[in-house]
């Protein structure tokens, strides 16, 4: 089956961002209308709509689907609308424009590759105007159209428009943003969407349609190193399959088989076997930038996901524990240090703590400060150390594997880029691989000894005094105790292999160690129950693990 | 890389994720087109294996085609399949057809409650014993924590605000005002017990992208798409009998189904003009807020 010569080769995702009520739904309404994307009947059933609720007729309203959003006029969530030009196809990412939902606009906005950013002409510059422009330079969005909205408003004012232009272009230079057009425009009127308006005389430039198809598109990454982060390992027995395909996206480089390839972060090697794929004849010889593949290796390894694999003789990701990074935070809870949060890198997923807070930076005014938290809708740099090394690259080597998320409770609540390597990490991130062989299992174990295996961690300031005092209590309780010292760094992987030991052979184990230590020995450990205190009493202990 | 090619390594790293979080994992399998591609891009996915259950939601007034073509496939590629059923609204005839309800509360009850009842394991449910080719009671049935579901963002107004990992309270309700953020590859795959999690592979892909990727990789489909010879309609888009109308279309092959929706009498006209329930008011995301795929 040959493709018609028609075949769509190209969509690009674009976002509509800008200051709350500064036009974004009624632009990308008319500019679906205008260019004739509407399905039959679309515009006529609103109209109708409209007609019955005793609205005024909004364009807006052909995105602002929801109910909610018609009832208070504001939009809630990003939405996508598809339509085509002459020369490619597109998604609209129409992002709300009100603060409160600033974690929508970023969803919607992380999936564009440009952006055009709506300022009103009447308004002028507003908060939202600038914290957009910002989040767009800290997501990567290099290509932006600022349009001047609402010109009909302002009289078609020439002066008006250069005097926005000027002063939120200093702005946009300021954070290394260059747009690529700046378009006076009213989208309720139509006036420069598709067509050159003669309501402005003065403006000699693109029309938005033209702007927007100027855009290029974002060449894949393939002059960067292979980047093949480890999303599973599958081994699927049905039908007598036994490949075991190491799977995942391929983020940048290119991979051929009999390539040799290193895992990261162990820097184990094997040959690339060859690259699968179903319903493909015959298989893939090499594989590139942005395809989801799976490959086989010449050599059994044990891989994870999470792990990054990287063609040997190529630049390395950095292997660490302790990074710096640029964060933007979402969360109903401030970002703190030393609460454990849930890192996502890649496909690795790991605990891990904020050690400092370097700086503060307020999205909108662009203000610093150095409290000891970062407040929602705010900017910080941080010291991120992790449970147990990562591979990941630095935002000025690569930009898409230095991108993370962190994880408060359930949620992803704020977003970042690694900008820095420390080596020096204070709290010491470690693995066991330890295999005791028993063949008594944990279950059997803690019969007999009439109580769960667990492990307390006491943090106070008399810790090791108090675990002392502990152990004899519940011992002579009849309780199998031991306790132990985890306040030195430099002993804490030796003394969490003891606990490990002790654990599996079914004891109640009492740790006394400092709070930064607490979720390196928790992450070794966690097979195992965790109970984490400043100070316990015997009792409470006694209860918790009958 | 085409557009095909993106939309297919997204959708796919999408089901990886989705196999990788969540240890009850299920699919949506309504036998229609977009059902094929979700199904065809697992097995991409998984190369050539689909590593948990399908779930049909037979309302009893699927066209009984739909049926017969959902046994066979399953049988035929070895896949698990679980069915359930409103067996109380249909034996109290409590149905738009029966003229009890209106096309909504119909809805609700045939393919929502359905739903909902099957996903958390409380209603009874069936699957296929792949020895007899029978549908047999499910003994044990355990709740699924993540369930894929083709919807797409083109489709209607609700849908074009997805999140492609979207999280459903403990009675299934969909928060549409509070959607977590997801951004770059990273969804939320963390999730309060109780919750359960709708997984969107195919929020990106228009119905012209499925249509296209079906003609590329040759996916076997139902034939009610197609006009068959010497007639003058088909179905442009699958459901209750009740309620889905055919169109006046003179398409016989994938081929000419693609010409038609890139230029030709469909290019213009929405998917789902065919379906009844969608033109009252509020329809759609009054049932997809109450757990309506």
């Amino acid at each position: 089956m040959t493709p018609p010569s028609d075949s769509p080769v190209e969509r690009m995702n674009v976002v509509i961002v800008g200051h709350v009520d500064h036009g974004k739904s009624t632009f990308t309404g008319r500019l679906l209308a205008d260019s004739g994307a509407l399905p039959e009947g679309k515009l006529e059933s609103v109209r109708a709509w409209c007609d019955t609720h005793s609205r005024p007729f909004e364009y807006a309203f052909l995105l602002d689907a929801l109910k909610e959003e018609q009832a208070q006029g504001v939009t809630i969530d990003s939405a996508r609308c598809f339509f085509k030009s002459k020369t490619r196809h597109y998604v609209i990412i129409d992002a709300p424009g009100h603060i409160e939902f600033l974690k929508n606009m970023i969803s919607g906005a992380a999936r564009a590759e440009a952006a055009i950013l709506l300022i009103s002409a009447p308004e002028g510059i507003k908060e939202n105007s600038r914290r957009h422009g910002y989040m767009l330079s800290l997501l990567g969005i290099k290509q932006v159209a600022v349009l001047i909205n609402k010109m009909d408003l302002v009289g078609y004012s020439q002066s008006v428009f250069e005097s926005i232009k000027t002063e939120y272009g200093h702005f946009l230079t300021g954070i290394g943003v260059k747009p690529s057009a700046w378009v006076p425009i009213s989208a309720r009127q139509g006036d420069h969407l598709i067509a050159p308006s003669s309501a402005m005389p003065w403006y000699t430039g693109l029309d938005v349609l033209s702007v927007m198809d100027a855009f290029h598109k974002e060449k894949p990454l393939a002059h960067l190193p292979v980047r093949l982060p480890v999303q599973d390992v599958y081994k699927f027995t049905q039908n007598q399959d036994d490949r075991r395909i190491v799977a995942g996206t391929m983020v940048s480089g290119v991979l051929h088989n009999g390539d040799e390839m290193v895992v990261y972060p162990s820097k184990k090697r094997a040959g690339l076997h060859q690259i699968e794929a179903f319903n493909v004849t015959p298989l893939p010889q090499s594989v590139g930038p942005d395809q989801a593949t799976g490959i086989t290796l010449t050599t059994q390894l044990f891989i994870k996901p999470g792990d990054v694999m990287g063609k040997a003789g190529e630049p390395e990701p950095v292997v660490g524990s302790c990074f710096r990074a640029n964060v933007f935070w979402l969360g109903k809870q401030p970002l703190v240090m030393g609460k454990r949060y849930k890192l996502k890198t890649g496909t690795a997923k790991v605990p891990m703590v904020v050690s400092a807070i370097r700086s503060v930076l307020n999205s909108a005014s662009l203000t610093s400060s150095t409290p000891s938290e970062v407040q929602r809708h705010e900017v910080g740099e941080i010291v991120i150390e992790t449970a147990k090394p990562i591979a990941v690259d630095l935002v000025a080597d690569h930009p898409i594997t230095s991108r993370f998320v962190i994880v408060d409770e359930y949620d992803i609540a704020g977003g970042g880029l690694f900008i820095a390597h420390d080596d020096h990490p204070s709290v010491p991130a470690f693995e066991l691989e330890v295999d005791t062989h028993s063949s008594v299992d944990l279950g059997t174990r803690q019969a007999r000894c009439g109580h769960r295996a667990g492990v307390v961690l006491i943090t106070g300031r008399h810790a090791l005094s108090q675990v002392q005092e502990l152990e004899a209590e519940l011992f002579h309780q009849g309780f199998s105790t031991m306790c132990l010292d985890a306040l030195s760094p430099f002993s804490l992987p030796t003394v969490t292999t003891v606990a490990h030991g002790l654990l599996s052979a079914g004891m109640l184990v009492l740790m006394a160690t400092k709070p930064d230590y607490v979720s390196a020995i928790g992450h070794v450990l966690h097979p195992f129950d965790c109970f984490i205190s400043e100070e316990s009493t015997a009792t409470t202990i006694a209860h918790w693990v009958k | 890389m085409d557009q095909l090619d993106r939309l297919e390594s997204q959708s796919v790293a999408v089901f990886r994720e989705a196999y990788r979080e969540f240890k009850q994992l299920g699919m949506l399998w309504s036998i229609g087109k977009d059902s094929t591609v979700l199904l065809w891009l697992a097995r991409k996915a998984f190369f050539g294996h689909v590593p948990f259950p399908l779930i049909h939601i037979d309302t009893a007034y699927k066209i009984p085609a739909m049926i017969t073509y959902r046994n066979q496939v399953a049988l035929e590629w070895g896949l698990q399949l679980i069915v359930g059923q409103n067996q109380t609204a249909l034996a109290t005839k409590q149905t738009f057809p029966d003229g009890a309800i209106d096309r909504i509360a119909c809805c609700k009850a045939l393919k929502t409650n359905a739903l909902n009842g099957t996903l958390d394991g409380t209603w009874p449910r069936w699957k296929l014993d792949h020895a007899s080719g029978e549908l047999v009671p499910d003994s044990k049935p355990t709740p699924f924590t993540g369930v894929i579901v083709g919807a797409r963002a083109d489709e209607e107004g609700s849908r074009s605000k997805e999140r492609t990992f979207s999280p459903r309270g403990q009675h299934h309700d969909w928060d549409i005002a509070d959607q977590p953020p997801e951004f770059w590859n990273h969804y939320k795959t963390d999730f309060k017990p109780g919750t359960h999690v709708r997984i969107h592979p195919l929020l990106d892909w228009t119905e012209l992208n499925i249509w296209e990727y079906i003609q590329r990789e040759s996916i076997p489909i139902i034939d009610l798409y197609f006009t068959p010879p010497g007639g003058t309609q088909r179905y442009r888009s699958l459901g209750c009998y009740p309620c889905t109308q055919a169109v006046e279309s003179n398409a016989q092959t994938v081929d000419q189904i693609v010409t038609e929706l890139r230029t030709g009498k469909f290019a213009h006209i929405a998917e789902r003009s065919g379906r009844a329930q969608d033109k009252e008011d509020g329809g759609l995301e009054t049932l997809r807020r109450e757990g309506y795929m």
